[in-house]
């Protein structure tokens, strides 16, 4: 079972799923907090997700103010780097990018991509903390 | 994490936390507790204005950069404007030279770049003095 684990995650790391933040995180568990990261992840998991919403109503509006854009994804960036989430990171990056720019359509474009990405990692992360019990 | 954790318990320090993100809130609580070192959370430059006021004092503040209300450069201009001399370290993921450039010139005595992580909140204890490896 523990094999199972080990393998579950290192597939996260080979993936680029995941950084090596995810491994600080592990870290800080302990006997007090055995279960301080699946506890973080969800802390995550639901600040990303008003995040998620908030960017898709201002994109549904049709507004494209670049600054509050920005200033979402920047939280939402800031999020996915404490926890290690290197793809949703990524996404975000390019996200930015195209703000700075003021490329609306590279907006919506990779706005799908953070979408896909973060709920591919929730997925997994799920399995793997389902896996750890 | 390469090395050993020290435990800081016997030092007493104390920090606080000023992140407006729950998660790095989060992370960063649990990071300063595995060195033992107690700390307060708190959301923004004001209410880190406002703990001051009430007369709460800590050996060391991290201090997020961009917050809603009050951000991590104001709010640091204002402790040291209250003679708050505590060590306040800058920890943001904007990492322009102009940028750092104007959040040290607030009044920061250290700065690190996000994530924080055990080793880097050591490399903020060290550079401050505030631990000395043995």
């Amino acid at each position: 079972m523990q094999r199972q684990v080990a393998l579950i995650k290192q597939s996260l790391f080979d993936q680029g799923y995941l950084d090596e933040q995810f491994m600080e995180l592990e870290e800080l568990q302990d006997d007090v907090n055995p279960n301080f990261v699946e506890e973080v992840a969800t802390l995550y998991f639901k600040d990303s997700a008003r995040l998620i919403n908030s960017i898709d109503q201002a994109l549904e509006r049709g507004s494209f103010d670049f600054n509050r854009l920005d200033n979402y994804m920047h939280q939402f960036k800031g999020s996915s780097s404490s926890i290690g989430a290197s793809k949703v990171k990524t996404e975000c990056t390019m996200f930015r990018e195209y703000c700075r720019v003021g490329n609306a359509e590279g907006c919506l474009m990779t706005f799908q991509q953070v979408k896909k990405e973060h709920a591919t990692l929730r997925k997994k992360l799920e399995h793997y903390f389902q896996a750890s019990q | 994490m390469a090395g050993e954790v020290p435990n800081l318990e016997a030092s007493k320090l104390t920090a606080l936390v000023v992140d407006d993100n729950f998660v790095n809130q989060s992370v960063h609580h649990k990071l300063l507790d595995r060195l033992g070192i107690k700390n307060d959370v708190v959301s923004n430059g004001q209410e880190a204005v406002d703990v001051h006021c009430s007369g709460r004092n800590y050996d060391l503040i991290l201090m997020d950069m961009d917050m809603p209300i009050m951000n991590g450069i104001q709010a640091t201009r204002r402790l040291r404007e209250m003679g708050i001399e505590s060590k306040i370290a800058g920890v943001t993921t904007r990492a322009e030279e102009e940028e750092v450039k104007e959040f040290m010139e607030a009044g920061l005595n250290d700065f690190q770049e996000k994530p924080l992580t055990i080793s880097k909140l050591v490399s903020i204890l060290h550079n401050l003095e505030l631990y000395v490896q043995t």
